[in-house]
């Protein structure tokens, strides 16, 4: 897994429940380090150990884990960048929603051996969607489920978010029910970086 | 608007990915780059459905072949799919209407497969910029990437060497507290043997010091070949070397091979044209003696089995016993350990 991957999960325990936690975590796994490079590349299988042991630590079910790791990814300051890229989706959730079927093809441009989930996104009428992730990474739709809800809210829309189980293939579905798309404010967003989003 | 003050070649330099259809759909006329990617003698006459797929996403109105005004997403029926983006409006009065396209995310993949270059963009299209910038930034990544790679590469070299013994090439008394404090913290059991050489000083003195580093070089083969991979064997003195057996704590197997291991030092090694000849002691603790082991403890208690080793005249190996080792010591162990 790309060391960016391994470094937000990092970045997400220590954020969260701090530096000693995820020193713990660290050890446990056998890391054998205490950091993750973000330019380097680690076996899949180190970081499904690290998300193992962390649920564990944490006494979380793995998907909640994951989840809160989404969620994480969106709405932390330390990790903006992650929040402004998916932000240049769309001017709205529905349109965020549609940019999520480019989302591969974007970041394989900016870097070609970051493995990203694949995604594809259906409209099934009635304000229902349908996101498909098949990724290398058992349970990445879970992550996937923070990250929309918390891009809900930064886009002010209102949805019913669920994770509809994995399909024969590895895929995993996730259903969003969009109830109203301009529901609250939403955080502000500008193109340019320089200008600031005002938080 | 007259039909014939439209000129759809003015049009397509404007937009050299355009193209025109009549309100039935039909392909009027192809721009230049477009014609790239399928002749336009293929595409002219047919329908727009026919050669392509359209996704509008549920943003389209309207009744006309394909939704006016909104983004569209394209692929080609047939041949390379090549995602294209674009937009459609209708020309007032001219019973036409003009879809621009653009490649969006597909442009890297389309430039190669169909051999495009700067002159089959628009001068408006930011495309070029984006080529240079995706260029640029790949150059800097392959750098980015290879230091990192050597950086890697010197930190693992620096570690080993900052745990490692040069001589012997074993581990160092910092990579010994290192292993421990993590095989303490991780609760694992474990056998730890203190080992003193008997009789180096001597072929030090007598023989000179390579002789002392041709033996200390033939002992840590030896402490090598008598431990397995998960075990660890250190250098932390002159002629002492610690040994951790990992999950090895059966007494009369530990014993065994600390005999075995004092038999292979007895063993003469050969130095120039003579035979250098040592001995060993050994002291032995495992986890099991105590309720919460430390590796201060430990080492120590290894110490006093290792210095009734020696008290029992050397070449010999001892287990630590806290009702003999830890019942006061006579007088001639209270110094530190030397022979």
């Amino acid at each position: 897994m790309h060391g960016m991957i391994n470094r937000a999960i990092q970045c997400f325990l220590r954020d969260t429940y701090g530096t000693q936690t995820w020193l713990d975590i660290a050890e446990n796994a056998d890391l054998g380090f205490e950091n993750f490079e973000a330019m380097l590349s680690y076996p899949d299988q180190i970081t499904l150990d690290v998300l193992g042991r962390a649920a564990r630590h944490l006494h979380k079910p793995v998907e909640t884990f994951l989840e809160d790791l989404g969620t994480y990814l969106v709405s932390h300051p330390n990790v903006e960048a992650i929040r402004r890229l998916l932000r240049f989706g769309g001017e709205n959730f529905t349109e965020f929603l549609y940019s999520l079927n480019d989302l591969e093809g974007r970041a394989k441009l900016a870097l070609p051996d970051l493995e990203v989930p694949m995604l594809s996104v259906e409209c099934c009428g009635d304000g229902t969607f349908r996101l498909s992730c098949s990724s290398a990474m058992p349970g990445f739709g879970y992550a996937m489920v923070g990250v929309m809800r918390a891009m809900a809210d930064d886009y002010g829309a209102l949805v019913f978010l669920e994770h509809s189980g994995w399909m024969d293939s590895g895929e995993e579905v996730i259903t969003i029910n969009l109830l109203e798309v301009a529901y609250a404010e939403g955080r502000a967003f500008d193109l340019s970086g320089r200008m600031g989003d005002g938080v | 608007m007259k039909h014939a003050t439209f000129d759809p070649t003015s049009i397509c330099a404007l937009m050299p990915m355009g193209l025109i259809y009549d309100d039935d759909g039909i392909i009027q006329f192809v721009g230049p780059t477009l014609g790239k990617l399928r002749k336009a003698e293929t595409l002219i006459g047919k329908s727009i459905g026919e050669v392509f797929s359209v996704r509008d996403n549920g943003r389209g109105t309207g009744d006309g072949p394909l939704p006016l005004s909104t983004k569209l997403y394209l692929n080609f029926h047939s041949g390379i799919s090549t995602p294209l983006k674009g937009m459609a409006i209708s020309i007032a009065g001219a019973n036409l209407n003009i879809l621009n396209l653009s490649f969006g995310i597909s442009i890297l993949d389309a430039v190669a497969d169909y051999r495009l270059t700067s002159g089959d963009f628009a001068h408006t299209d930011l495309a070029i910029e984006m080529l240079y910038l995706v260029e640029a930034k790949s150059a800097v990544l392959e750098e980015t990437k290879q230091l990192n790679a050597r950086l890697q590469g010197a930190k693992v070299a620096a570690e080993e060497q900052a745990y490692t013994d040069t001589l012997t090439g074993l581990k160092n008394r910092r990579a010994m507290d290192y292993v421990l404090d993590r095989m303490l913290r991780g609760g694992v059991h474990f056998a730890l043997m203190h080992l003193d050489l008997d009789y180096f000083k001597s072929v030090n003195d007598t023989l000179g010091h390579a002789a002392g580093d041709t033996v200390l070089q033939r002992v840590a083969k030896i402490l090598l070949e008598e431990t397995r991979g998960d075990d660890m064997v250190a250098r932390v003195g002159g002629d002492e070397f610690v040994l951790v057996f990992n999950k090895f704590i059966d007494h009369d197997r530990l014993m065994r091979t600390a005999s075995r291991i004092i038999a292979r030092l007895e063993e003469p090694i050969p130095y120039q044209d003579t035979f250098c000849r040592i001995s060993g002691s050994i002291g032995i603790t495992t986890t099991e003696f105590y309720d919460s082991p430390s590796a201060e403890k430990m080492i120590h208690d290894a110490d006093l089995a290792l210095y009734g080793s020696k008290h029992e005249g050397r070449a010999q190996a001892t287990i630590y016993n806290p009702d003999i080792h830890d019942a006061g010591m006579p007088e001639t162990q209270i110094t530190p350990l030397q022979r």
